[in-house]
């Protein structure tokens, strides 16, 4: 078998893989999500207090886990999108893929101060 | 543009399963395109989820105090505006139809047996119908002065 045709255990399954792995997490996270935001409809104080849990520095943890989730299912889901619609994109899916781990990995860090700011606060004092 | 045509599902072929490559077209789940424009829909969706949940999500946990100022007072000041109403209300329906669609993949993929795949379904798209529903009504019924 000449080099490179092996698609099984390559990039291009593991990142399959994790684009179905995101794909699914989100898609639970948005079901929980609509039900805590329908307690607007209760009152102001239920609503309150479960959006207090979005506050607690584990959770506030998950919650920069779940933007990691989805900016890489974002940023490969382009990618999936140019390899079937650009005619060079088959090309070069590897190309992309490595394109698509720096950019996530350049928003992870730009993010990181922002998306935690409320933990470091709690923790270290403002 | 060329490369459109071969990715995407064919036209009159599709169907969940692969068959191996010299087998008669199978009677079943020819008859519509149905799996082409569910995958042309994964893609247009994809292209606007960028945009509104990647939006959402700066506007949420990034710009101006992020999770912190979160509250009911701070849902009722972004819904006072019909744009935000509106980008909720588009974000909500395209996430939920592309996340189901994607669920339906998977469960073909993974459940073998026909009523494995029947009640799996019919809990995934039951979950969709409380999702929508609510979240639909939610939007347009939100009251600022429910408290008081
Ligand atoms: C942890 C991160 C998140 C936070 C803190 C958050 C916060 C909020 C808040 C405060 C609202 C109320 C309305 C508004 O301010 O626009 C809302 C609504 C909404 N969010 Fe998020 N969100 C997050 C992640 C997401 C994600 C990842 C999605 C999509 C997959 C999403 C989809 C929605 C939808 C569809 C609504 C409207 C709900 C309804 O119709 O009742 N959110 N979110
Ligand atoms: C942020 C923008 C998004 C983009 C660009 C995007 C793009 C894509 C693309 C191109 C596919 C592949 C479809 C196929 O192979 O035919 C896909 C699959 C999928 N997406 Fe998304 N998506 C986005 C957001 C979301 C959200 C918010 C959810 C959850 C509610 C989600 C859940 C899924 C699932 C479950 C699959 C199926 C994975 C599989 O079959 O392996 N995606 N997405």
């Amino acid at each position: 078998m000449p080099a490179g045709t092996l698609y099984r255990g390559r990039e291009g399954m593991w990142s399959w893989v994790a684009h179905r792995v995101t794909g699914v997490l989100i898609f639970f996270f948005l079901f929980a999500h609509v039900l805590d935001t329908a307690l607007v409809r209760v009152s102001p104080e239920a609503y309150d207090q479960t959006i207090d849990i979005y506050k607690n520095p584990f959770v506030n943890l998950l919650e920069y886990g779940l933007v990691a989730a989805i900016l890489f299912h974002a940023l490969n889901g382009l990618r999936i999108i140019a390899v079937d619609f650009w005619e060079k994109g088959p090309r070069y899916q590897k190309h992309m893929l490595w394109t698509v781990l720096a950019v996530w990995l350049i928003l992870m860090a730009a993010s990181l101060p922002r998306i935690l700011e409320h933990t470091i606060k709690t923790i270290f004092g403002s | 543009m060329s490369a459109t045509i071969e990715n995407a599902p064919k036209i009159h072929g599709g169907g969940p399963s692969i068959e191996s490559p010299r087998s008669k077209r199978s009677p079943r789940s020819t008859k519509t395109n149905f799996e082409l424009y569910g995958w042309l829909f994964m893609r247009l969706s994809g292209i606007l989820l960028v945009v509104l949940v990647l939006g959402h999500l700066l506007i949420q946990l990034v710009l101006d105090g992020g999770v912190s100022r979160i509250g009911f007072a701070f849902v009722a000041g972004r819904w006072s505006s019909p744009f935000w109403q509106s980008w909720d209300l588009i974000m909500l329906w395209l996430a939920e139809l592309h996340g189901v669609n994607g669920l339906r993949t998977i469960i073909n993929d993974y459940a073998e047996r026909d009523q494995t795949r029947f009640w799996l379904k019919a809990l995934l798209y039951t979950s969709a119908l409380i999702v929508l529903f609510l979240g639909t009504l939610v939007i347009f019924t939100f009251d600022p002065n429910i408290g008081s």
